[in-house]
């Protein structure tokens, strides 16, 4: 197996990322907000919620605090989504499949397999960023870009625990 | 203001509250009051936002997406490859946007054009939700910003992804009353930053923050020429 074989992306990460530094500025300026995605799926997941039911939905303490509603994030998170098919699209990098090349590799091509993990890999994930206070955008980048402590020991435990599950599961 | 916040009287929690000129209704408050204090605080910045800036998010995060995409962090393979310490592209993007951001938005606050939006420290929280989070990361092998991505570039694998963190996220909402009255109050030291914590000026400490990340970026080219 060739855990070398990715080719990264067709921009310069240098490139990329420095305007991700200067996209910071601009929310900063332009909305008062951070980058950050993962509250914007708590929000979904709130709204779903508030379709079965709102009262028990409105009654748990998190959604007390972080409403259920179309926010900033929320737009933002679809955006994302938006912007990833203009590039790959444009760029001729539209990929189309359901199971990843490297995961099929280490664990077949069983659709149910990849996607069981990844619906799991999503939830365990959640949970974790929402103890944790954001993600790998909302601590690992913008809480780490103004110093926050708690961003930065997020960010190295982010790393500590995916490090550890990724070389366990593909035991190496 | 760590150790103060812990042992805040009532007096100081009033005169808090005026010295920060909000008029918080009074209400009986359960628990101890700092930590009321605090939540109102937060309670005061979850404003809803303006039809204005819910246009504005949709038009960053295009932006942000295309970025993620041309990088290519909507990959499965470059985000394992960060976890198998192959592939530094992840690790490339993001100091790189930390260092250009931090000068950009620290400079944009000295000139006092932005607000900061520093996220609390609560070290039992960050580091037990950041382990689980990152269990999350190795078995999806997206995170929630580059899963959005993955799935927009055709990553359709994403979508059992984003299903499964909106369970999550309603999972955790069912626990939340709990785990706010035990994990996120274990170690709660507030929106402290670096800076403070070592006990410098924050101008001084970026000055040699910015150079350490990148000597990081370049010592990682020098020895791993070979790993993206």
């Amino acid at each position: 197996m060739d855990y070398m074989a990715s080719d990264g992306g067709a921009w310069s990460p240098y490139l990329v990322g420095a305007l991700i530094g200067l996209l910071s500025m601009a929310t900063f300026y332009f909305s008062n907000h951070p980058i950050g995605a993962s509250t914007a799926y708590a929000r979904i997941a709130g709204l779903i919620g508030k379709v079965f039911s709102k009262r028990h939905t409105e009654s748990l303490k998190f959604y007390q605090e972080t409403k259920p509603n179309i926010q900033w994030d929320v737009t933002l998170l679809l955006g994302i989504l938006l912007g990833a098919a203009i590039a790959a699209y444009t760029g001729g990098e539209i990929t189309g499949y359901w199971v990843p090349p490297l995961w099929e590799e280490r664990f077949g091509s069983s659709y149910a397999l990849r996607l069981g993990v990844a619906f799991l890999g999503g939830a365990v994930m959640a949970f974790g960023a929402r103890l944790a206070g954001g993600c790998t955008s909302g601590h690992g980048i913008s809480g780490a870009l103004q110093l926050s402590v708690g961003s930065w020991v997020a960010l190295i435990c982010f790393f500590i625990g995916g490090m550890t599950t990724a070389r366990l599961m593909f035991g190496i | 203001m760590n150790m103060n916040m812990d042992t805040n009287t009532l007096s100081d929690h009033e005169s808090l509250i005026h010295a920060e000129g909000r008029a918080t209704p009074h209400v009986p408050l359960p628990g101890i009051l700092p930590l009321a204090n605090k939540k109102a605080a937060d309670r005061q910045k979850e404003k809803a936002d303006t039809p204005r800036q819910i246009m504005l998010g949709l038009f960053f995060g295009v932006i942000f997406g295309f970025l993620l995409q041309k990088g290519g962090v909507g990959k499965y393979e470059v985000l394992l490859g960060a976890l198998f310490l192959t592939d530094f592209t992840v690790m490339k993007i993001m100091l790189t946007a930390i260092a250009t951001g931090m000068i950009g938005i620290f400079s944009l606050h000295a000139l006092g054009l932005v607000e900061l939006h520093v996220k609390p420290t609560r070290y039992a929280a960050n580091i037990i939700g950041g382990l689980i989070f990152g269990v999350g990361f190795g078995l999806l092998g997206y995170c929630p910003g580059t899963g959005a991505a993955a799935l927009g570039q055709g990553n359709f694998d994403a979508i059992a992804g984003v299903l499964g963190l909106l369970a999550g996220s309603y999972l955790y909402a069912e626990t939340s009353g709990f785990l706010e009255a035990t994990v996120l109050k274990w170690g709660n030291r507030g929106k402290i930053t670096l800076p403070e914590l070592v006990g410098a000026r924050r101008t001084i400490f970026i000055l040699w923050f910015v150079p350490l990340l990148a000597t990081i970026l370049y010592l990682l080219e020098t020895f791993f020429p070979m790993a993206r």
